[in-house]
């Protein structure tokens, strides 16, 4: 909470902070608990209702706990024409998960993006920021047990 | 740093940049962008700084990590000055071998060089690679040669020299009237001409105006806007200060999507600099002008690359359009007159004051002037982000810089303008590319954003693929778009799941005619564009996939063979 208050201390506890203020909160925290969203409500004078439709409007935010690995899956256009829809059913059989879904222990969290910029490497994978080897089922299996 | 008070005491910096460098220097220059960061450029960096000082070279060798050099197919690549040595997909492995052959040796390295896919040639320097050589690389160039975090390397290639003669020879309204003059329109897709937008917000009533920078470069597949902030962000912000002064705002915006970190860190580094040297804040360059600038993130809403959205997101609420009954220059952000245009348009406005309106204006078509950056993207050998002069045929980019199509497939379409573009088949490709031309065939310009497609696309996924995309991104404030591409996605399923009935085009041309007419915003009246150009120009597609159940591409999986 001490941390949620220096981030809308350095936003000045601008009203108009709102957006880059939970981006801050999210960026750090990769959720945004219910407790963060009262302080932030209450230090910047926005009411909650408000804070809740700017929180579930934008696609960056999330409202639950989201697993300690990110896998994004980059379906934009570029990746698409590339076949980028097998590889998201590939990484969908492989965590059980469905995009946007994390698992029970909080391990991995799959994300559908909109192109981070890397057309030239498609169809994109990138786990915790980091760019992941395509490879077949059977290796991806192994590169994601290495994760904790 | 010094703060600079005068033109005159920024040409003496200039001149004293200058005279520390020399050109016959050898410089590495490595490809740090997005795409080769993400394939281990910044290994390749840590190495070459090593080897430099493990091999006895420092001080005698410069090395700079620059933005997108655009040929992203290659990455990550390295251009060794000033012979200009292009070498591509370098690991961190090669660098010991480069450093000490090519740099001290002066020997080429044969297995690092670009072969020709085509003539099975290698090639040595970067200005006879086919992919360059048949660019124009106006806004672009300077991207592959200097380091985007350092204001000095951008002053050294005559940076701000726009701004000096702005503020010390041209009155707003002749900078105005210059900007008029060159023709340049919008490059973020509506292609209204940016004089024109900049003369309104000058007339327009109203004490306080701002500037904007759309940076939310939301079509998926394209990312010239993210490559040039990368790269180059100095220049964006010289022509952002330059709209200012044009329009008499004193404050401006960089809204940035979020999912780009990297021109985020460029764009604070570059403001920081440019204040600290006086070119941004308090009586700038002593002309008594004043602009202070701040970044806004995006946070991940396509619609908010719409102008009333992306203004109602900076005010800190839900990206939403409003009705454009009066336009922003006028109303925007926070009800007063705002002048919003795109990366590129900006960085293009230096340019045309540096060389002029009139020979900006001989480049490109009648009504398309100076070049266009696009991303070009897709099944095809040299992805990469391409600049070219409006006028430029489709097949020229896709086949002399792009190199046709990989694993000897055949062309099928080429996707422009992103989700409220269209499709353009073969038969097509000598359309030259410029705004009212791209219009007219059934697509758009857009923002830039090119994807090639082979014989393995089938063009009824590829609309459903972007209704998809569209249907999640639509903010729900108006009924045509939200409920209308809803029910064109449904309809769309159903044919790919070889569930189609008699009369579906006709329903869907429909629901297509009544979003394109009365939705609120750009989203919303573009939906249905990629399904009526691929409907003018595949139509034998949906039939096949309605009336046989057969997806003539193999590429439905539930149809039948």
């Amino acid at each position: 909470m001490e941390r949620v208050d220096q981030i809308i201390d350095k936003h000045e506890c601008e009203a108009s902070s709102l957006v880059q203020v939970l981006l801050a909160i999210q960026t750090e925290n990769h959720w945004l608990p219910m407790e963060a969203l009262e302080r932030v409500a209450e230090r910047l004078q926005v009411p909650l209702t408000r804070i809740q439709q700017v929180a579930t409007f934008y696609k960056a935010f999330s409202l639950v706990p989201k697993g300690r690995h990110t896998i994004n899956v980059c379906t934009g256009t570029a990746c698409y024409a590339r076949g980028a829809s097998r590889v998201l059913d590939m990484m969908q059989d492989l965590t059980g998960l469905k995009s946007g879904e994390t698992d029970l222990d909080l391990k991995f969290s799959l994300e559908k993006v909109s192109c981070p910029g890397c057309c030239a490497l498609g169809p994109y994978v990138e786990i915790d920021g980091k760019t992941q080897e395509l490879t077949t089922p059977a290796e991806m299996a192994e590169a994601l047990k290495k994760f904790e | 740093m010094a703060r600079i008070n005068s033109p005159a005491e920024l040409e003496e910096l200039r001149k004293s940049i200058l005279s520390t460098r020399d050109a016959n220097k050898p410089c590495i220059t490595l490809c740090s962008g997005s795409t080769c960061h993400a394939s281990s450029s910044k290994k390749v960096a840590v190495c070459i700084e090593e080897e430099i000082i493990k091999q006895g070279l420092s001080g005698k060798v410069d090395f700079r990590k620059t933005g997108c050099h655009g040929f992203c197919e290659m990455g990550p690549i390295m251009v060794i000055y000033p012979e200009k040595i292009f070498y591509t997909k370098i690991k961190p492995e090669d660098v010991p071998e480069i450093i000490s052959q090519t740099i001290m040796e002066k020997k080429i390295i044969e297995r690092l060089l670009y072969t020709d896919p085509g003539t099975k040639e290698k090639i040595v320097h970067e200005p006879e690679i086919p992919f360059y050589k048949n660019q124009m690389r106006l806004v672009l160039g300077p991207n592959g040669s200097i380091d985007p975090k350092s204001i000095d390397d951008y002053l050294a290639i005559g940076g701000y020299s726009a701004l000096v003669k702005v503020l010390t020879q041209m009155t707003p309204e002749q900078v105005v009237e210059e900007v008029k003059k060159s023709k340049l329109r919008g490059r973020g897709g509506a292609g209204f001409p940016a004089g024109i937008k900049w003369e309104g917000a000058r007339k327009a009533p109203g004490d306080i105006k701002y500037v904007l920078v759309n940076a939310d470069e939301g079509d998926p597949g394209a990312y010239m806007d993210g490559g040039l902030l990368e790269g180059n962000p100095h220049s964006v912000l010289e022509g952002l200060i330059i709209g200012a002064y044009a329009t008499g705002s004193h404050e401006g915006y960089f809204y940035i999507r979020h999912e780009y970190p990297m021109a985020v860190e460029n764009v604070h580094i570059a403001i920081k600099q440019a204040e600290e040297y006086g070119l941004l804040g308090k009586n700038i360059l002593g002309s008594g002008f004043d602009l202070i600038v701040k970044v806004h993130e995006g946070a991940g809403a396509y619609v908010c690359g719409e102008s009333f959205a992306l203004m109602t997101s900076i005010e800190g609420k839900p990206g939403e359009p409003r009705p454009s009954y009066i336009l922003p220059i006028f109303k925007g952000l926070w009800n007063r007159p705002s002048v919003l245009n795109n990366v590129e348009t900006w960085s293009n406005v230096p340019l045309i004051i540096n060389k002029g309106a009139d020979w900006y204006a001989q480049i490109g078509t009648e009504t398309s002037k100076g070049t266009k950056i696009f991303s070009l993207v897709g099944n095809i050998t040299n992805t990469g982000l391409v600049e070219v002069p409006m006028g430029t045929t489709l097949r020229d980019i896709i086949y002399k810089i792009g190199g046709g199509i990989p694993g000897g497939k055949k062309f099928k379409a080429v996707q422009t303008g992103g989700p409220a573009g269209g499709c353009l088949p073969e038969h097509m490709l000598d359309l030259e590319v410029g705004y009212d031309e791209l219009k007219k065939s059934g697509s758009m310009m857009g923002s830039g954003g090119m994807v090639v497609m082979d014989e393995d696309t089938c063009m009824v996924d590829v609309v459903k693929y972007y209704l998809e995309f569209l249907t999640g991104e639509s903010c729900g404030k108006c009924v045509p778009c939200r409920e209308g591409i809803r029910q064109m996605l449904k309809i769309i399923t159903n044919i790919t799941q070889g569930k189609g009935k008699e009369g579906d085009i006709e329903l869907l041309e429909e629901l297509a005619a009544l979003a394109g007419n009365v939705a609120l915003c750009g989203l919303g009246k573009g939906a249905p564009s990629p399904f009526l150009s691929t409907l003018k120009y595949f139509r034998n597609e949906y039939e096949a996939h309605i009336k046989e159940k057969r997806c003539t591409a193999l590429s439905c999986t539930s149809q039948k063979v």
